[in-house]
């Protein structure tokens, strides 16, 4: 006890101030590798799904081909005209057909149909923030979900801007549940469920820069009928899965507030120094460690560490 | 019939393998461990002859029975009521959690598609943040070698282990996939937030039962891992210094992601920041309530002159907190938002106003240093203005974003009470601990007869 040496203020600051400055000066990609892989030819070739509201009647087909090719349970026989049904997204609906009304009087409402599903973002914060890479996006367009890897800590339903992985709350196995864009019918070379079964051409699939030009050319053709934007061509760095409309698009339930960059970004910042953290750190600790013990190193009797003062 | 028996042999086959992997070979590997410890390092606590057998487990389960204070004690009424009402709870968590692992999460919680992470999630940031305090003072005592505070380390370490261990274990019931939760070790995803702090939860809690296990090798008398743990304990605290800064930060780094979603006043590019900073302001403060417990409780030696030099030191960090979180405010222009009446402003004004502003204020009285009282007061808002601080940021901070979906959170009585079942838990764990091994400033039996100074 009476070996050991104070601490003195000045030494603290001395320390303190090293080691702000060394934080400061930590290197930081700032995410460098996703805004590379966003404006890559392999980006623009990964396949996708344009959903023109333009030319969608409702008819709710490609819910029951989504449901029929992924077990889930069928739609009823009678679903009242005009009414979203589902009303969400669940583990047991992938896409629902969402019904909002953009005009006609109160009588006569004129109602746009969407059709939702998981966006299949280019830079999906489900798969960024997956701790064991259960989900995945992978090189053809598709984000997918393996539930043999999957803890179920739901980070990916929590950080998804579009609130679409959903969750099986009445299982003892639970899984994560969402559209995978029909990855083994892609692998296979033939179409998504959904896009095979509309019968009035609103769904596209394709290589996204052809979709991107098709819907450029649509707007074009007809700017008196669409709104002059393509959703999902940029927000959150850009999506699969890219939406053409009559209206302004937050009529249509989606956010038009999420930023240009890709989500992942953010926090990818923060873990690129982590290293750079941990090695200051250390160093900093160690050195302070060894500064502090060199008197009792330097032959003055060692008190026993581990003898906790009893 | 060929096909059917085939079947069944495969079937019967993952059966075994299954047993095999989840049962036999983890409790195999536990014994094997525990064998290992006890055939080579207990024979050195008991005087041998040489060339005599080695102790057999039952002698050296009797020897370690027959160590002093291993004595049921005579319980007060106001233990016997806590006693009864943690055993109504652990009654109640177990329903609930037999539920839970057989009919799924929505049997025992309130948590849904919207609201994914709930109750659970907000008690274990508070339970890590106040857990901070075994780095901390791990830290302070190896590291910069404040000898002075040597007598408390070991009640600081103690609290940071049940603090992690009650983290993994609510992490167990929260996880969907529970049995999964190895699978970070070898499924790799080095991008993820939550990948870093499963690595760095699984280490720093490898590491606290490493810092702490010299208390339980004094107390089985176990000389060469003593001596074993003394050459590593300083490597050893600066892993657990890095591993605590990084996932201390990292679970604030969790909601950088979900800035769509949390309230703007809570969400802020330095939350992992905000995170780290008042995690070891939580740990300095259950650091100046905890050894005073103590003393009334196990009749220890009172730290009270020690304790107060913690005082300073804490309101240091506290107005660190502040100027952080004000310049943040300050920088991302969210002052006028403050202003505006609205629940979350409130939220954030109750949180900086009692739990930093107020407790720097008492803490730099200079009746900090001379009543006990001040500090405990002081302690007692810090600790709550942190647990506020998570609670905003994982529960409070979601609501106008569930608003906008139309639907609402409220914790479940599930959750309330297994919540609650794991907090006795931890309790009475800290106690059981205590009371075997040694821990406190002065073993109890040497003070027992003395009168108990009043705190």
């Amino acid at each position: 006890m009476n070996n050991q040496t104070t601490i003195t203020r000045r030494d603290f600051l001395k320390l303190s101030g090293a080691s702000a400055l060394a934080l400061t000066a930590l290197p930081a990609f700032d995410g460098q590798a996703l805004a590379g892989f966003l404006g890559s030819e392999q980006a623009a070739n990964q396949m996708g799904i344009l959903i023109d509201t333009t030319k969608c009647v409702g008819c709710r087909q490609c819910q029951a081909a989504c449901n029929l090719r992924n077990n889930l349970p069928p739609l009823p026989e009678k679903i009242l005209p005009n009414q979203t049904f589902p009303a969400q997204l669940s583990a047991t609906a992938f896409t629902n057909v969402q019904f909002f009304q953009t005009g006609g009087a109160e009588d006569a409402p004129v109602f746009t149909t969407i059709k939702r599903q998981c966006m299949h973002c280019l830079e999906p914060a489900c798969a960024a923030v997956c701790p064991v890479g259960a989900i995945v996006k992978t090189p053809l367009g598709p984000v997918t979900y393996d539930a043999e890897k999957c803890l179920g800590c739901r980070y990916c339903m929590a950080a998804c801007p579009f609130n679409i992985p959903k969750f099986e709350w009445d299982s003892a196995n639970p899984r994560i549940r969402k559209c995978d864009m029909c990855a083994d019918r892609i692998a296979a070379g033939e179409l998504p469920a959904c896009v095979q079964a509309c019968p009035t051409g609103a769904l596209e699939f394709g290589p996204r820069k052809e979709l991107i030009a098709q819907a450029q050319a649509r707007i074009g053709k007809n700017p008196d009928k669409y709104v002059p934007y393509i959703y999902g061509l940029s927000a959150v760095g850009g999506t699969s899965v890219m939406y053409l409309a009559a209206v302004p698009f937050d009529q249509l339930g989606l956010n038009v507030n999420l930023p240009d960059s890709a989500v992942p970004e953010l926090t990818l910042q923060v873990m690129d120094k982590i290293p750079a953290i941990a090695i200051t750190v250390a160093l900093l600790a160690g050195g302070v460690a060894w500064w502090r013990g060199r008197k009792t190193r330097a032959g003055e009797p060692e008190s026993s560490i581990e003898d906790a003062e009893h | 019939m060929f096909e059917q028996s085939l079947e069944f042999f495969t079937e019967g086959l993952t059966l075994a393998g299954m047993v095999l992997f989840r049962l036999v070979l983890p409790l195999a590997f536990m014994f094997g461990v525990g064998w290992v410890l006890w055939r080579f390092f207990a024979p050195e606590a008991v005087p041998q002859v040489k060339g005599a057998r080695p102790e057999s487990f039952g002698a050296f389960i009797t020897r370690v029975r027959e160590l002093p204070n291993l004595r049921v004690p005579v319980l007060s009424s106001g233990q016997v009521l806590a006693l009864f009402i943690a055993i109504m709870l652990w009654i109640g968590a177990t329903g609930f959690l037999i539920a839970r692992f057989f009919w799924g999460l929505e049997t025992a919680s309130a948590m849904s598609d919207a609201m994914p992470w709930g109750l659970w999630i907000a008690f274990k940031l508070s339970f890590v943040a106040c857990a901070a305090g075994g780095f901390t003072f791990a830290a302070i005592v190896y590291v910069f070698r404040l000898e002075k505070y040597r007598p408390i380390v070991r009640t600081a370490i103690l609290t940071g282990l049940i603090g992690y261990t009650v983290f993994i274990v609510s992490l167990l019931i929260d996880l969907g996939r529970w049995y999964n939760i190895w699978h970070p070790i070898v499924m790799w995803n080095p991008h993820s937030v939550m990948f870093e702090i499963a690595w760095c939860v699984m280490l720093y809690t490898t590491v606290l039962y490493a810092e702490f296990s010299p208390a339980l090798f004094e107390r089985l008398g176990w000389k060469r891992m003593q001596k074993i743990m003394h050459v590593i304990t300083v490597p050893l605290v600066i892993a657990g210094v890095v591993l605590s800064t990084l996932h201390q930060s990292s679970l604030g780094s969790l909601y950088l992601i979900q800035f769509t979603k949390l309230d703007p006043l809570f969400w802020s590019p330095l939350i992992p920041v905000f995170f780290f900073v008042s995690a070891v302001a939580a740990g300095l403060a259950l650091m100046m309530v905890v050894p005073c417990i103590n003393a009334r409780a196990f009749h220890c030696e009172n730290k009270q002159e020690l304790i107060a030099t913690l005082a300073k030191p804490a309101a240091i960090v506290l107005g660190v907190y502040f100027t952080l979180l004000v310049g943040d405010m300050l920088v991302r222009g969210e002052l006028r938002t403050l202003m505006a009446p609205s629940a979350m402003s409130a939220l954030w004004w109750v949180q900086v106003l009692f739990g930093i502003i107020l407790p720097m204020a008492l803490l730099f009285t200079p009746q900090a240093k001379s009543e006990p009282r001040v500090r405990y007061v002081a302690a007692g808002l810090v600790i709550g203005g942190v647990i506020l601080e998570r609670f905003n940021v994982a529960l409070f901070g979601f609501s106008e974003y569930l608003g906008s979906l139309n639907t609402t959170y409220v914790p479940s009585f599930g959750e309330w009470v297994i919540t609650l079942a794991l907090i006795a838990g931890a309790v009475a764990v800290y106690v059981a601990a205590v009371k075997l091994l040694p821990v406190l400033p002065q073993p109890r039996h040497e003070l027992a007869a003395k009168p108990v100074k009043s705190c």
